[in-house]
């Protein structure tokens, strides 16, 4: 046996474990596996170096467009992200590291969590937090199965304005489970209150709502948490967590449980993950929440540290009567999230918020001004906006994307007579230079 | 007085008149180790023996409660929302959780008494 | 240690943001806005460079410290793959779904659909989904295709079946989808009852699950005969692939009758663990499967030689996640399996169980192991003669964070008392492991010498025996302020 690559031993040492084992040879240990079921394939390729290695990966880099002027969104966003994050996350005593069961040689990934949970309290302005979930999406469906549970009822009523991405894994997630998930189609990019108060009902566990929603708009939600309580449903609301630099936040719109996506705090786009989703909520419902719960305590001599805390909730624990099935957190994206909090800060991330939307209300009065170019109002926005082109928007993005340009998402395929819609995103760092490029080649697109 | 009849899974009832309150043992509180959370059913609710009727959790485990005899649930032990650790102190007395009115005094036949009970632990 | 908001001083700024090259836009409307800015913390970039660094400290890690936790899988994660990873952090996952978009990450979808493909090989199964963004994740997933395959022929099935030493995922998993748990007792010979089995399986059962070795970390001699009988009743055979690194060239699930897998990328193929996440599940399927697998889907299309992407098949599961998985992780897993290859991989296989075995052999004269035959990549030993002492596996735990290890699992496998499972991975050498089973050692004399010594341990660290009662009682989850 050759010493290959993290593989230590020298053959004298090999010689020597067996010897200690009492086998001739390493085969010998494989001897409780029959022979009938050993495999007689193993197609691999051959190894490489790490230089060879990390050559091939940068090809594999080199043959994808990664400069296109990026307008697009869809949950995702590109969002500056300081040196100090990759820095700091990049310690190896943060990412070598494992969950922090054993909390005496934990208290930095410990204390960090509770940073962070203390993070999203603050900026979702609600009482408790989780260390974090897969993603924004998944925990859209964890959080309406907390509302399930905490209501005991099995009806979940979401607006058609949440992102369709997310509306989808939320109803992956119910098929299986006595549930009953009803979309309310969107009434010109917003919410329809009407519709909603018919569907409301004692069997409704939560209204599902998203601010910004997936057309931009920030609408005013003031009253509809009264609405949802008044029929004994919980509100849940999807955010982004940049706007909420800015924008009012769940718990001063009465939301019971908040959710959201934290790639836009400090973590790459990087072909869509891994990311983190967040979700906080009123105190009452700590028992119900999914995933793993960072607690504050003192030790035996009345020092302050930090466990996992709630366990009787977890899988390890209640198994097939868990909250979720769900393991791990995304602790060091969620960490990420936390440093990029801490580096921007307070002051910073409402200055951040207040850019986004400098930006993209330049762009959205820029291309209001060509022809045939109609901009949904219906609602203020922050960095999204939908507007309405003279031709399937599809072809126009494709165009587009031929000069470089990643212009927005075409909404036709999840919203039926949307074909000549887009949603356009413009984040702090699209330039003036770069707006003015779109504009420029959609103004080209549009007159041919 | 009432007397007092414990069930496999270490719950305790003790009966008088029509009136069945109901608890777990000290060995159940033992080996949960601190108890963190009591889970206690709605007034009014009706359970069979055998049936789970409540939920409790300490740091390391969860377990759920069953009714030790069937009826209906008149009285809880709402001390224990707020101070859980009463059962570690005093679960066959103090922090008792649920008081039923008795269904069918003839299903106390299928519980044990304290000794039989004391007996069926040395077989754990 | 302070946490950051107590350091915080008010009006201190971070990091300095571009200066706008537009124009201010006009306010939102009041009622739209927040009334006060969320109080995060307001510290100078150094400051903060120097609270997380020190953080980072209070931690021990692979890098700082011999880590064997059973069944996690800790073994060295290789910078390489750091770097491999950044490469792709501009690439926006939407680009893929805009019209004409696949053809600017071909890259990126080819990776995808190669990792897919070599997982698939490395388990015997047709084809891989990688969206699952964890193990757990990727449990959710399988069952889900399990429960659209039944639901396809019309069956009508209620139950799952797990060994009671499964991971507690296991039967969580499968809950999220609506079934029920039968739980099978582990026989003397240290897996699943293979009567009590036979016993419980019915026509109403979905799937069996089953990790393999098997969380005690030996191998089921019976695992084709178990999958015969699920078979029979069409019952479907789920891989947990938490304990892969055990069997790489040596077993593939799919030769020996599973349908369905979960591999950990995150465990078996080296990338970090992150302090408790970002993982990767990624899903492996046998040809009756296929039709159900989650959108989207990357497939080949042989006219154009280009890969595509599928959004629309009416049988899929639907969306498990947001777009491909977690992608940056499989960067780090790709990396991994193209650099050791073939023999590299099979030389893991047969180097972590040889470690484990090795540990066994000269530890089991000090610790209680209740499975004696040949293990493979991981070992259980209970504490049980140390508890006669008085002396817990938590105790023995907390002696190793003092010598500076960190502890192996404690507490599982829950059929074992007092279990300590000791996964060493492939990638220590024998110095490091010589001197652990020296400490172990000590620790099992130490329990006979002076068991009361071990109640204040460990010393060492800036926190001790923390109050997890406390905790649980108080649920200070955030700092209020």
């Amino acid at each position: 046996m050759n010493t290959s690559h993290y593989c230590p031993h020298t053959p004298e040492e090999i010689q020597e474990m067996l010897a200690a084992i009492g086998v001739s040879s390493v085969e010998e240990l494989f001897a409780p596996i029959p022979a009938e079921l050993r495999c007689s394939t193993f197609n691999l390729p051959v190894g490489m170096s790490e230089f060879e290695t990390y050559a091939k990966l940068q090809a594999v880099a080199a043959d994808n467009n990664q400069s296109l002027s990026l307008f697009i969104g869809g949950g995702f966003y590109d969002h500056v992200i300081p040196a100090a994050v990759d820095h700091l996350s990049g310690r190896a005593e943060f990412y070598t590291a494992y969950t922090p069961y054993q909390p005496e040689c934990s208290q930095g990934t410990l204390q960090a969590l509770f940073e962070y949970q203390t993070a999203i309290c603050r900026l979702t302005g609600l009482d408790v937090s989780n260390a974090s979930l897969y993603d924004g999406a998944t925990g859209l469906a964890e959080a309406a199965l907390m509302a399930m549970r905490a209501t005991n009822r099995t009806k979940v009523v979401v607006d058609g304005c949440v992102s369709p991405i997310a509306r989808q894994v939320l109803a992956t997630y119910l098929s299986n489970q006595d549930a009953e998930l009803v979309e309310l189609p969107p009434l010109d990019g917003l919410l329809n209150r009407d519709e909603l108060a018919k569907q409301l009902d004692g069997n409704t566990a939560a209204v599902l709502v998203q601010y910004p929603n997936v057309f931009g708009g920030v609408e005013d939600f003031s009253g509809l948490a009264d609405q949802a309580h008044a029929a004994g449903a919980l509100l849940v609301t999807a955010v982004y967590p940049v706007a909420l630099g800015i924008l009012k936040s769940p718990g001063e719109l009465g939301a019971d449980i908040a959710v959201g996506d934290g790639q836009s705090l400090g973590n790459p786009l990087s072909f869509g993950g891994p990311s983190f989703g967040f979700i906080a909520a009123k105190k009452a419902h700590i028992r119900n929440m999914p995933g793993r719960i960072v607690g504050e305590t003192v030790d035996k001599n009345g020092k302050r540290g930090f466990v996992l805390t709630l366990q009787a909730r977890e899988q390890h624990i209640k198994r097939h009567k868990a909250t979720s099935n769900i393991c791990s957190n995304q602790s060091l994206c969620a960490l990420r999230g936390l440093i990029f909090l801490a580096a921007i800060g307070k002051q910073g991330l409402a200055d951040l918020a207040r850019l986004n939307r400098d930006k993209a209300e330049y762009a959205k009065a820029r291309l209001a001004e060509l022809p045939g170019v109609v901009v949904l109002q219906t609602a203020p926005t922050f960095n999204e906006f939908t507007i309405s082109l003279p031709k399937p928007a599809e072809a126009v993005v494709a165009t587009l994307l031929d000069k470089g340009i990643a212009a927005g998402m075409p909404l036709g395929r999840f919203y039926a007579g949307s074909e000549n819609m887009l949603v356009v995103t413009v984040t702090e760092k699209r330039s003036k230079k770069e707006i003015d490029q779109l504009v420029k080649a959609l103004e080209v697109a549009l007159c041919n | 007085m009432s007397e007092i009849y414990f069930t496999k899974e270490h719950e305790w009832v003790k009966v008088s008149g029509n009136s069945a309150v109901c608890g777990i043992s000290d060995h159940a509180a033992h080996e949960l180790g601190d108890i963190t959370f009591v889970e206690l059913p709605a007034i009014g609710k009706v359970v069979k023996q055998e049936e789970v009727m409540a939920a409790i959790e300490s740091v390391k485990a969860a377990s759920d409660i069953y009714a030790p005899v069937s009826g209906k649930v008149v009285k809880v032990n709402s001390e224990l929302e707020d101070a859980p650790e009463k059962v570690n102190e005093s679960a066959e007395e103090e922090a008792w959780m649920v008081e039923l009115e008795l269904a069918d005094a003839a299903e106390l036949a299928n519980l044990m008494t304290k000794e039989q009970y004391e007996a069926y632990l040395k077989t754990l | 240690m302070q946490l950051i908001y107590e350091k915080s001083v008010s009006g201190r700024r971070g990091v300095m943001l571009p200066v706008s090259d537009v124009p201010a836009a006009a306010d939102l409307p009041q009622n739209l806005l927040r009334s006060e800015t969320a109080g995060l913390p307001e510290l100078s970039e150094l400051d903060m460079v120097r609270h997380f660094t020190n953080l980072s400290r209070r931690n021990f890690s692979v890098d700082t410290n011999f880590y064997p936790l059973g069944s996690c899988t800790m073994k060295y994660n290789a910078k390489v793959l750091e770097n491999a990873a950044n490469l792709f952090a501009p690439l926006h996952p939407l680009t893929a779904f805009l019209p004409g978009g696949a053809e600017l990450c071909q890259g990126a979808l080819g990776m995808l659909y190669d990792l897919g493909q070599m997982l698939a090989d490395i388990t015997g199964m047709d084809e891989v989904t990688t969206q699952p963004l964890a193990g757990a994740h990727g449990e959710m997933t399988g069952m889900l295709l399990v429960a659209a395959y039944h639901k396809a022929k019309g069956n009508k099935k209620k139950y799952v079946v797990v060994p009671d030493s499964s991971h507690g995922t296991n039967p969580a998993s499968a809950a999220m989808v609506g079934y029920e748990i039968i739980t099978i007792p582990t026989a003397p010979y240290g897996d699943m009852d293979l009567e009590l089995f036979k016993q419980a399986m019915n026509g109403e059962v979905a799937a069996v699950m089953m990790t393999c070795p098997n969380t005690l970390g030996l191998f089921n001699p019976y695992i084709k005969e178990i999958a015969d009988i699920a078979h029979s009743h069409d019952a479907l055979m789920y891989y947990d692939g938490a304990n892969l690194n055990a069997i790489m060239g040596k077993v593939r699930p799919g030769d020996v009758g599973f349908d369905v897998v979960h591999v950990n990328l995150h465990k078996t193929f080296g990338t970090p663990h992150g302090g408790g996440g970002p993982g990767s599940g990624p899903v492996g399927v046998k040809k009756s499967l296929i039709p159900f697998l989650p959108m989207p889907r990357i497939i080949h299309d042989e006219v154009s030689g280009k890969l595509q992407i599928q959004t629309d098949n009416p049988l899929s599961i639907g969306r498990t996640a947001n777009f491909f998985g977690n992608f940056g992780v499989m960067v780090k897993a790709y990396t991994y399996m193209i650099m050791l290859g073939r023999e590299g991989l099979i030389q893991v296989s047969e180097q972590a169980v040889l470690n484990a075995n090795y540990i066994k052999e000269k530890l089991k004269g000090y610790f209680d192991l209740p499975y004696s035959q040949t293990c493979m990549h991981e070992v259980v030993f209970s504490a049980s003669k140390q508890l006669v002492q008085g002396v817990h596996a938590i105790d023995i735990a907390k002696f190793l964070i003092d010598k500076g290890y960190h502890p192996p699992t404690v507490y599982f496998p829950l059929i074992v008392k007092e279990a300590i499972m000791i996964e060493p991975t492939e990638t220590e050498s024998k110095a490091t492991m010589d001197a652990f089973i020296e400490v172990m050692i000590e620790a099992a004399k130490q329990a006979e010498a002076d068991p009361d010594s071990f109640a204040a341990m460990p010393v060492s660290m800036p926190v001790t025996r923390l109050d997890e009662t406390r905790a649980a009682r108080s649920q200070t989850v955030c700092c209020l302020g």
